[in-house]
């Protein structure tokens, strides 16, 4: 058994979630300079070379990339020969996000209740998913998501003869009904499969993937470059102002699902997506 | 080329800026959010009163994250601005004439644009960091409590934006993706 005390979990959440706020990562950002060669709106470059210069200044002065510092989702798989120990993990956490939060003067944009909507003030709770894996080690991922992608993401539960087709059409109807409000050029996260919150669990994890690496299963890496091409045909562009770069990246995470159901998730993100990784 | 304005912006001066023009804009302006128009509007019904001479003035949707020491805000770039649809046309027949935000705008807002003579301009949204960088002073001056969603009195220097919607009802969004669009 491996002990690892709390305080180290919450030393690298604050830690993660600060950086993930101010430094963008390299796939996004060499992706980002390239399409500013690329893209062949006029208005749309001039765009993109301001993302990239916001980029640059962002990590020079440690100042977040984007003011929505979003609500902190962490993804935490934990070895199963490991024993925590000093403290509750979920409040170890959560301090690690208010630690963050605070004194990396992000902005803290959770209210507790979502129908009375008073802010917490310190960006806690936070939205954590566990997992337990082999080994003696734990992996934490801070994945800080802003919430006018969000707001434009979606979920289909279609039926199985949809199939690839309905898929595809459930992906490309998303991108286009986000239009310019997730702050495009957005990144995609598909969930395809398990059941109604899995697939939802399946965008999110897809996010997490960097841009640029393909599923390890043919078919769904086909898929991935096919509605890739696609849904940068919309015409979007950046900030929705017409162009070619609509999306970035676009993941599928799959599972397994039921006989009778083909579930689609369709997480939208945008030019600042964000985690951070740490394995103690 | 951009065009340099100073605020404050008269009708006349909206009336000039047409869709597709690229800005910089100088002088003072205002935040607020949904949960900020909501209450300044309340406060109207009921005082006939709003937190600042809405005459010829900008708001900016945006919420700010907290000011390091030594710098005068945080990062600042614009929200989704269709959640102030509900309130922009008051907002513009009390004599806002200019909205800065992200993202497509309603019918109503637009029609009430046409009507009174607004302009929407774009900013880059989630360029936050590049965009504080053109706002040399931050003063809240209504709601505190409300944390980033307060209204804040920003002073602009060159600040970068495009004219998305002008008082003629022109949509950028609307012209620009059709020139792209392959599916
Ligand atoms: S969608 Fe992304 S870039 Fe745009 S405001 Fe939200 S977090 Fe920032």
């Amino acid at each position: 058994m491996r002990e690892i005390n709390v305080k180290e979990i919450t030393d690298s959440v604050k830690k993660l979630c600060v950086e993930s706020n101010c430094i963008l990562n390299d796939d996004i950002y060499s992706v980002l300079k390239k399409s500013v060669e690329t893209e062949v709106s006029e208005i749309g470059k001039d765009i993109l070379e301001k993302i990239v210069k916001n980029a640059d200044l962002a990590k020079e002065k440690m100042k977040p990339i984007c003011q929505d510092t979003g609500m902190a989702v962490i993804f935490i798989e934990i070895g199963q020969e490991v024993h925590i120990s000093g403290g509750n993990l979920t409040a170890a956490i959560n301090e690690g996000v208010k630690q963050g939060y605070s004194e990396g003067f992000l902005r803290k944009s959770v209210v507790e209740d979502p129908l009375i909507r008073v802010n917490t003030n310190d960006n806690t709770p936070a939205i954590i998913h566990y997992d337990i894996t082999d080994g003696d080690r734990i992996k934490i991922t801070v994945a800080p998501k802003g919430f006018g992608s969000e707001n434009m993401s979606r979920l289909y539960m279609l039926k199985p003869s949809q199939g690839e087709n309905g898929v595809k059409e459930a992906v490309i109807k998303t991108v286009t009904l986000a239009g310019s409000n997730p702050c495009p050029p957005m990144v995609v996260g598909v969930g395809i499969g398990g059941n109604f919150e899995h697939s939802a669990y399946l965008a999110k994890k897809a996010l997490l993937r960097p841009i640029g690496n393909y599923s390890d299963k043919p078919h769904i890496k086909a898929l991935e470059k096919e509605l890739f091409e696609k849904v940068n045909k919309t015409g979007i562009g950046p900030q929705g102002l017409g162009g070619k770069t609509t999306v970035m990246g676009l993941n599928i995470e799959t599972f397994a699902t039921h006989i009778a159901g083909l579930p689609v998730a369709v997480n939208i993100s945008c030019h600042v997506t964000r985690h951070r990784e740490i394995i103690l | 080329m951009s065009i340099k304005i100073n605020t404050p912006i008269t009708r006349q001066m909206a009336e000039n800026l047409k869709a597709g023009d690229i800005v910089e804009i100088s002088g003072i302006i205002y935040t607020a959010r949904d949960a900020a128009h909501k209450r300044m509007l309340e406060e109207y019904e009921k005082s006939g009163e709003l937190p600042f001479d809405i005459k010829n003035q900008t708001i900016y949707f945006a919420g700010p994250s907290p000011a390091k020491p030594g710098e005068p805000i945080g990062s600042v770039g614009p929200t989704t601005s269709y959640r102030m649809d509900s309130y922009s046309p008051k907002t513009i027949e009390l004599g806002l004439t200019a909205m800065i935000g992200k993202g497509s705008r309603n019918e109503e807002v637009v029609e009430a644009m046409k009507k009174y003579k607004a302009v929407y301009i774009g900013a880059i949204g989630g360029a936050g960091a590049l965009l504080s960088s053109h706002i040399k002073k931050c003063d809240v001056i209504a709601y505190p409590d409300l944390g980033a969603e307060a209204v804040h009195r920003l002073e602009v220097y060159n600040f970068p934006g495009i004219v998305i919607i002008d008082s003629y009802g022109n949509n950028l969004y609307e012209t620009e993706v059709l020139k792209y669009k392959e599916i």
